[in-house]
Parts: structure tokens; sequence; C-alpha cells
């Protein structure tokens, strides 16, 4: 039985996928801003990205290429069924590298590589409110973005410092957009906050349970909040390398190895570890490959 | 040298209407007139309820006029009470009338030499100048030095009593008020309160005051007007 | 003694009145409000006097009349002519406003010195060392511990909420402050206490206050001068202890009357 038969391309009817563009390019218009939009149930629980999926959708063509990314890897549970969901019904190709694709949906990280301007990123957003666990009532928050009233999210900064120290969040670390609105930037590790800044590639971010949209356009300031006295810093290992690639500057993964306590970090992004490799870097355990 | 009077009463008038007892009205007394110049003191004279206490509050405020005027001059303007906003009777309380009563309306937590300099200092004093002054009426009037940074509140009656009539004295009114403030001393702290009431005399202040004590009265007193001429018979 | 603006009202409230629907909340309410003066508001229950307040602390948009704000530019404009911005603005920073119930003013799931230091950050002070000093410099003039500073307000006693609401609200340096019930629903003993502590920073700050009680005591303590509210009307008004000591109105009586003496 043909499968393709049985769904119009990409899934979604074509009408959905013009009120999905129409807020897609509200969004991009107005950067960081949080548009509404009818998100449509999908044949999968909220939760496995539904907003990224809708995105996805709608600006995909049969001449496209999609990575599907999850935690950084292209061989997670997530990853592997997306990646199937869109070949079963738009049929268009797909791939694990970074530089080939045209369209990457990720959860919750940005790869190592620097994207360009002929592609397109879209993130699973779980909660796009940043003020939410703060003040939970949406129309005080809206008013709050009108008004750009961001004040509470130094609060939550600040109490960061007094109960660790130090800004100890460290993913959905909230950033405003064109010196303009605030915006979670989804649950990606602050590691990833400076990729944002600049990004030849255009940033597209759904919330599917949420029904909201909202966009970074191509090269667009973004800037970490912080404290004067307490400023932004991503996270850092040191003395750490991938085990087998013997990257340093990457989000690691630490993985366990055995039971008996054996453990090793390896680079979070699969594909730029696979591609060090290749050209011939190699780390320490370069034998657990196969495990991880 | 003929000098305008810094307090001028005509024809003030004042009944109680109490509406809870069936919006009986209780007139008390009807158009007193008189005036009081700087460095004079004059005395109201009469049996207790004729109303003495509420010519004083009155004067101060305190209680509203049904008629008539109370006129008070200070520098070059003149304010009459019965008419005035709040505002501007906050203004005379602060500059201009002072009011002392033998009741202490105890402020808690603020000790007795603040409470006595507060009132200096609001006439815009020098607050170390007002502690000074403060704890030198303060010993005048027998307040144990012990007791001059504690608040009031667990002072016995008579050390109540006198931290306030302090309070009166320390500010420099051009007019003062003063309600019964001997009742209760003893002998000598009554002659200490003859003595500051001298003082404040000869620096120019006109006093209306309401005396218990013969003695204190004809010692201080340059006039006397007996309020029972005012008085409106209730069966009348 | 205060020399700035004193020769000119802070707020003017004019021909004020509230209707929900048919049901008035207040009718024709008019009255200045100067510089350093508190003003007390006391009725019973559905006087309207809630409703007053929410409708002068922009709250509240009133049926009609206007309310008046002298800014810190001179200009005087009705509230209600102002955006929802500037509005917004005047209430995190030229004004204060203590609730009755401190959870309705703190956020409860932040530690003290955030919920002190907030008004800080919302007008863009983004120096962590700055903010933690002056919060904790707040809470000492509150009688709060300063090593409380990172404690939740829930794990605070009712007094010490109201005393924490205080400060966040005074941290601004606010000119104006409403009241509603401040002291309501604490034991007499924490009640003396918060009116004792809000009377002394009301006569250092020289701030201006509104405040709405049914508590008599709590008018004769804090107000300079109070108004009296029946049905959604301002009845009698002038100063506090002339209106408690020689109550015109049958009302007013009535209310004085009913005060138990202790």
């Amino acid at each position: 039985m043909k499968q393709e038969n049985f769904y119009n391309f990409a899934y979604l009817d074509e009408q959905t996928k013009r009120m999905i563009r129409r807020a897609i390019l509200k969004a991009i218009a107005i950067p960081g801003y949080q548009v509404p939009f009818a998100s449509r149930e999908m044949p999968m629980p909220y939760g496995w990205g539904t907003g990224g999926v809708q995105v996805t959708a709608s600006i995909i063509g049969k001449d496209d290429v999609l990575k599907m990314i999850d935690q950084g890897s292209d061989d997670t549970t997530n990853a592997v069924a997306l990646r199937g969901f869109f070949e079963l019904t738009a049929g268009v190709e797909s791939t694990t590298e970074t530089s080939e694709a045209s369209i990457i949906q990720t959860r919750h990280r940005i790869p190592e590589d620097d994207l360009t301007e002929d592609q397109v990123i879209v993130f699973q957003v779980p909660i796009p409110e940043p003020l939410r666990f703060l003040e939970p009532r949406e129309t005080e928050t809206r008013k709050m973005h009108a008004l750009e009233e961001y004040g509470l999210m130094h609060v939550k900064l600040y109490e960061d410092i007094a109960t660790h120290g130090h800004i100890a969040t460290s993913y959905a670390y909230p950033v405003k957009v064109m010196d303009r609105y605030v915006m979670d930037p989804s649950p990606t590790p602050k590691f990833d906050n400076p990729k944002m800044h600049k990004m030849a590639a255009l940033q597209l971010y759904g919330a599917g349970r949420e029904k909201r949209i909202y966009a970074i356009p191509p090269y667009t300031d973004v800037v970490s909040l912080d404290f004067e006295d307490y400023p932004f810093s991503v996270q850092e290992w040191p003395d750490t390398e991938c085990g087998l690639c013997g990257a340093t500057e990457v989000y690691f993964d630490e993985v366990v190895t055995d039971d008996h306590g054996g453990r090793m970090f390896c680079c979070s992004d699969s594909d730029y570890c696979e591609k060090r490799r290749a050209a011939g870097h190699t780390g320490k355990q370069p034998d657990q490959a196969a495990e991880v | 040298m003929i000098t305008e009077p810094v307090l001028r009463l005509s024809d003030v008038s004042k009944s109680f209407t109490m509406h809870l007892r069936g919006g009986i009205s209780l007139p008390v007394f009807e158009d007193v007139a008189f005036a009081v110049h700087a460095g004079e003191c004059v005395v109201l004279t009469g049996p207790s309820g004729i109303g003495k206490s509420s010519i004083l509050k009155m004067i101060y405020g305190n209680y509203r006029t049904q008629k008539g005027n109370i006129v008070v001059k200070s520098q070059l303007t003149e304010t009459d009470i019965v008419s005035a906003s709040a505002r501007e009777i906050m203004t005379l309380r602060r500059n201009t009338i002072g009011y002392i009563s033998q009741f202490l309306r105890v402020i808690p937590r603020i000790s007795a030499l603040d409470i006595v300099a507060g009132a200096a200092v609001e006439q815009g004093r020098d607050k170390s100048l007002a502690q000074a002054a403060a704890a030198s009426v303060l010993s005048r009037l027998n307040v144990p030095e012990k007791l001059w940074h504690l608040p009031p509140a667990t002072f016995s009656g008579g050390e109540q009593q006198r931290v306030n009539i302090a309070r009166g004295f320390v500010a420099e009114y051009p007019i003062l008020l003063l309600d019964e403030p001997t009742a209760s001393l003893d002998a000598a702290n009554r002659a200490v309160v003859v003595e500051l009431i001298e003082e404040k005399k000869a620096a120019g202040c006109a006093i209306v005051g309401i005396f218990h004590d013969a003695d204190v009265r004809d010692e201080v007193a340059d006039r006397t007007i007996d309020v029972t001429e005012y008085s409106v018979s209730a069966a009348a | 003694m205060n020399s700035a603006g004193v020769d000119s009202p802070l707020l003017r409230c004019s021909d004020l009145s509230k209707y929900y629907g048919r049901q008035p909340g207040c009718i024709d309410v008019s009255f200045e409000l100067w510089p350093g003066e508190v003003l007390a508001i006391v009725g019973e229950s559905g006087s309207g006097k809630t409703t007053l307040l929410n409708c002068l602390s922009a709250n509240l948009e009133p049926t009609s009349g206007t309310v008046e704000y002298a800014m810190r530019d001179g200009t005087m404009p009705n509230l209600f002519d102002l955006g929802e911005a500037e509005r917004r603005f005047l209430m995190r920073t030229d004004w204060g406003f203590v609730h009755q119930n401190p959870a309705d003013g703190l956020r409860m799931a932040v530690s003290a010195g955030a919920n002190v230091g907030e008004r800080l950050m919302a007008v863009g002070e983004r120096h962590y060392g700055k903010i933690r000093h002056s919060a904790s410099d707040w809470l000492e003039r509150v009688e709060i511990e300063t090593g409380r500073i990172d404690d939740y307000p829930r794990t605070f006693s009712g007094g010490m909420r109201q005393r924490l609401q205080i400060a966040c609200n005074l941290i601004s340096a606010p000119r104006l402050v409403f009241m509603d019930e401040p002291t309501g629903g604490l034991d007499v003993s924490v009640q003396a206490r918060i009116l004792d502590l809000l009377r002394g920073l009301v006569s250092d700050l020289g701030l201006s206050v509104i405040v709405v009680t049914h508590d008599l005591a709590v008018a004769r303590l804090l107000s300079h001068r109070m108004m009296v509210m029946k049905d959604g009307r301002v009845i009698e008004s002038g100063l506090t202890d002339q209106v408690l000591d020689d109550p015109q109105e049958a009302y007013s009586q009535l209310l004085v009357s009913s005060i138990l003496q202790v």
C-alpha cells in the first residue's frame, strides 16, 4: 500500500499551511514576538514537537533536504520518528549532514557548525513565554511584552545569583531580540545562545500546545540578559575533550560506558563528531563509538 | 502703641446636634466675642460644662463652629478658622497655634525627648537645638533624666502630663491654648508651669487658658472672661 | 519646611463617579491631596471606599470625572488621558500600593530580596550588588533581619509579610502611596507595630498617602485628614481629629460612637 496517497504533501492541508505561513511571516516581521496561530492536532503527542513539525510542514518543499536532530543527535527516538514522519508524508530527502540540509528541525540544540543564509532552523518549543514562571497570567505577560516591562526577567536571574552565587539558568536562557522583545530560546543550552546572535540562517520557533510561533530573521541582534557584575557566560568544560574525536570547544554529552562506573564525554552534535573523525581526528576512547 | 489682636472671636456660637438621640440640638453658647493681644493671658472662667474647653477646641479647629468668626493673625496673613480649609488649619497648628491639654496622646516607640523636641523640629528648628531646649524644659518640670530616652507609654499619668506640657512650651507658637495644664500637678511643678507661662507672655505669646486652680489663675491672668454670660440655658 | 511642590496639590480628584451597570460604586467625589498629606477614607464595607481607591490609583476607569496627578515634569494630566504604559510606569515608580493581603502585592515564590529589588530592576538597574545592597537596606528599615533576605515570603509571618510589602513599595522613593486596609487581618500587637512603622516612614520621607480603612483608630494614628463615605458618597470630611471629636453627620456620629473603648 502506497501511503503517500492518503496524505496531502507534508500531512497538513494547504489552507492550514497558508495560515501558518502567515503567522511565520508576521513573526519574522516582529522579531521575538510570539504570534498566536491555530495549532492543529498532529498524529503525535504534545511534547513530541508538534509546533516544530507544523512549521516545518508549512515551509517544506519537494526540493528541500531535511535534517532532524534531538539533543544534537540524529539518531535518538524523537529525531528518528519525526524524520520518518516527513519521509512518509512528504517524501523529501533527509540527511544527517548539517551542511547538506536546507531545513533543520531541532529539539534543543544548535549545530556546532555555522549555518548559512540558505538554511532555516526550526525549533521545537514547549513553553514559549519566558515570563511564565514568575507571572502566570497570560493577559499580564502579554501586557508586559507590549509595554516592554521586563524587570521581572532580571528578578529570575537575581534569584539565581542569590541562591547559587552565579546565574545558574543553563538552558532556556532568556534573550532580548533586536533590543525589543524578550524571548525564550526554547530549552537549548545557553552554550548555544551566542550562535543565535547575527545567525545567517532564519530561526523559526514553533510551540504546538501553546499555539505560538516566533522567529529571528537572519543577522539579527540577540543578547542574553545578565547583570553588569554577573555577565552572561556559557558553560565550560575545562580539560575536557570529546572521547571520540578530541574536540574541545563544543557542547558535551556525558555518556556512561559500562556498569563499572566507566564514562566519557563526547560531542552532543553527532554529525559534527562524525565529520571530525572522518577527517582523521581522534579522541582517547575511539572504541566506544559503537556504544554511543 | 495700639496693636492689632492676634486672635479675635466674634459672634461665635456652638451647639451639638445629637443625631443618635433623635437629632436633638444642644446649644452651648452664643455670640462669644473677645480678642487676645500678643503678650496677654486671657483666662476663661465658669462652671464645668459651660463650654470653656469647647471654645479652645474651636480655636484649634478641633471642633466645628456653627456661626461667627475666629480670626487668627499670623505674620502678614489673617485666617478665619471657621471657614479655613483643613490644610490651612494644619499649617496654623504647625506654626502658629499650640494646644496643651492634660492628656498626652501617646505615640508608641518614640522617646519622650523626641516627642518634646518634635514640635520645634516641625517648625524648622535644628534638631540638636530643639533637643537641648526639650531637655531643659523636661528637667525644669522634674521629669527624671533616665526617662527621657524612653517612650512615655509606660510613664505615670503625672509624668505623661509633664511631657505633654513640655512639648507645648518648647515650640514657639505666637498663640498658646492651655486646657487645664496644671490639673493634678503638685505644687512645685505647678509653680514651674506658671513660670513657663510668664516667660511665654514676656516673649509676646498670646495665651488663652482654662485653670481650675484659683491660685494659678490669679497669678497668670491679665483678664478673665466668664463664659456663663454667653451660655444658652438649656431650659430656655 | 518642605519647599518644592508645596504650592500645588499632588492629586486632584474632580466629580469622580463609578457605576457598575446601574449600581453606583462611588458618586461625585472631589478632593485635593497635597504633598506630605495623609488622607484616610473611612466607611463600612460597601460604602465605596475601595472603588474610590481603585479609581484614584488608576486600577479602575471611572464612569465620569477626572483624577489629575502632578507628574515630576510639572504637568498635571488626567490619569485616564495617559497611555497605559505611562500609567503603569507611574505605578511602579512614583506610586506605591500596599494591599491588605500581602500576597496580592508580593511574589510569594521569589525571595524577599528579589521582591524588594524588583522595582529597581523594573526601572533598569542592572547591577546585582547595588540591588542587593538597597534591598538589605530596606529590609532593615522595615525591621526585617537582613539575614532573611534570601528567604521566601511564605516563610514569613503575616506582620513580616506586610512590612516586606511596604519595603517593596518604598524602595523606588514614591511620592504617593495608596493603602487598602494595611493592618486588616493582623493581630492587635502586630497592627500596632505596622502602624508605628508606617507613621515613622511617612513623616521621615514626607510621603503623601491615601489610606482606606474601616478602623478609625488607624485613621486617627496615621492621617491628617479624613473623608467619611456612605453609599458611595463622601458625607463628611475634615481634619481627622475634628471629624472624630466633633462629627457632624448622623452616620459619622454613629461610626465614632461604635468605636470600642478599651
